[in-house]
């Protein structure tokens, strides 16, 4: 079994900080978690408000397999 | 119509042409003040009334082909809230001023301070401590004499707001706040008013378009919204470029639902970031 999978992964604003280098190509075990590579990259559950899997939302327990974008927001509200 | 208005207007009706060569009849800014202080009518009045002949009025001459004549009409005869009068709402009623949206609903408690000039177009060094909507009168009357404004110096809140918006074709959400964007979004959907909402952190920022039937704001921040909750914004602040790219977006939205022309982001997310040059239209639901 393939014991790795790649995603790319997009964080905006204040998340920014947690991108990894390796963002365009990241490894995951497949079958994590949305919040289990939050996890990995240090980033609270609770800021990561709004995830996005292939630009449709996703949730924090979304399982990945590989192969997928992530995008996670920040609660935004300035103007 | 008083008598005679159309008889006034197509004797200073001109011969125009666009930059294509293509020819119009046109009608002067300086005419149409003329006309609206005869006849003691809003200028917009009388701008309806010169479409309504085929003469467009000068000012909106460049509007013209991506509008038509009875598209400028309908945003003459729109009336538009604009909900908070910072960077966003800034962008938003200068663009909404000169694209002629009627009449325009003006709101915020707010005066200017130092940390507004670097991105709030209202703002200026001599306007400092003094009323937002009183600027944004001020503003739009500079721009365009011809609409409408009602300006409210108070901050919205679930007892005031329905008061300020009723009557609204659409609400545009400029506010700073995530507690106070729900609460004007409650009242849009109790009062059936669509409305455009969007937010910036940094160089970053998203737009959304909801209409009274739409899941709308739980699908960004969730079911519950802690009023005490801080956005990204706290850390990152605002960027000029980013809160006026995303106060035309708003401004987008909202004249193609006034004129129900073209893709509108229900139930989508336009999502920015600058610092990447990124622009991605996400599926909310």
């Amino acid at each position: 079994m393939n014991a790795s999978a790649k995603i790319q992964l997009k964080l905006y604003a204040t998340l920014r900080k947690f991108l990894p280098d390796d963002c365009d190509e990241l490894d995951i075990e497949p079958g994590s978690s949305v919040s289990d590579i939050l996890k990995q990259l240090g980033i609270p559950d609770n800021e990561a408000k709004l995830i996005f899997i292939d630009g449709k939302k996703g949730a924090i327990d979304t399982i990945l397999k590989g192969g997928e974008r992530l995008g996670v927001f920040p609660p935004v509200g300035g103007g | 119509m008083a008598t005679g208005m159309i008889q006034e207007i197509k004797k200073y009706a001109k011969p125009k042409s666009f930059p294509d060569s293509d020819t119009y009849k046109g009608i002067s800014v300086e005419h149409v003040i003329r006309l609206s202080e005869q006849f003691e009518v809003p200028g917009k009045e009388i701008e309806i009334a010169a479409l309504e002949a085929e003469i467009v009025p000068e000012r909106y001459a460049r509007n013209m082909k991506s509008y038509t004549l009875d598209d400028q009409v309908v945003l003459l005869k729109s009336t538009v809230s604009v909900v908070g009068l910072g960077g966003l709402g800034g962008g938003v009623t200068e663009i909404l001023a000169r694209s002629g949206v009627g009449t325009l609903l003006l709101m915020d408690g707010d005066s200017f301070e130092d940390h507004n000039l670097n991105r709030q177009f209202l703002s200026r060094q001599s306007l400092l401590l003094t009323s937002k909507a009183e600027a944004a009168l001020q503003r739009v009357r500079e721009i365009n004499s011809s609409i409408a404004v009602r300006h409210f110096g108070t901050f919205l809140t679930k007892d005031n707001g329905a008061d300020m918006i009723e009557g609204s074709d659409v609400a545009v959400d400029c506010l700073d706040s995530l507690h106070t964007r729900t609460i004007l979004e409650k009242l849009t959907k109790s009062l059936n008013i669509p409305m455009v909402s969007a937010a910036v952190a940094g160089g970053s920022g998203h737009v959304t378009t909801i209409f009274p039937e739409d899941p709308g704001l739980k699908l960004i921040y969730g079911e519950q919204v802690d009023p005490s909750l801080k956005g990204a914004e706290a850390s990152l602040g605002c960027l000029p470029q980013a809160v006026t790219l995303l106060s035309s977006l708003e401004c987008s939205e909202v004249l193609k639902i006034l004129l129900k022309k073209g893709n509108l982001a229900r139930n989508k997310l336009i999502v920015v970031d600058l610092l990447d040059n990124t622009f991605d239209v996400l599926q909310l639901a």
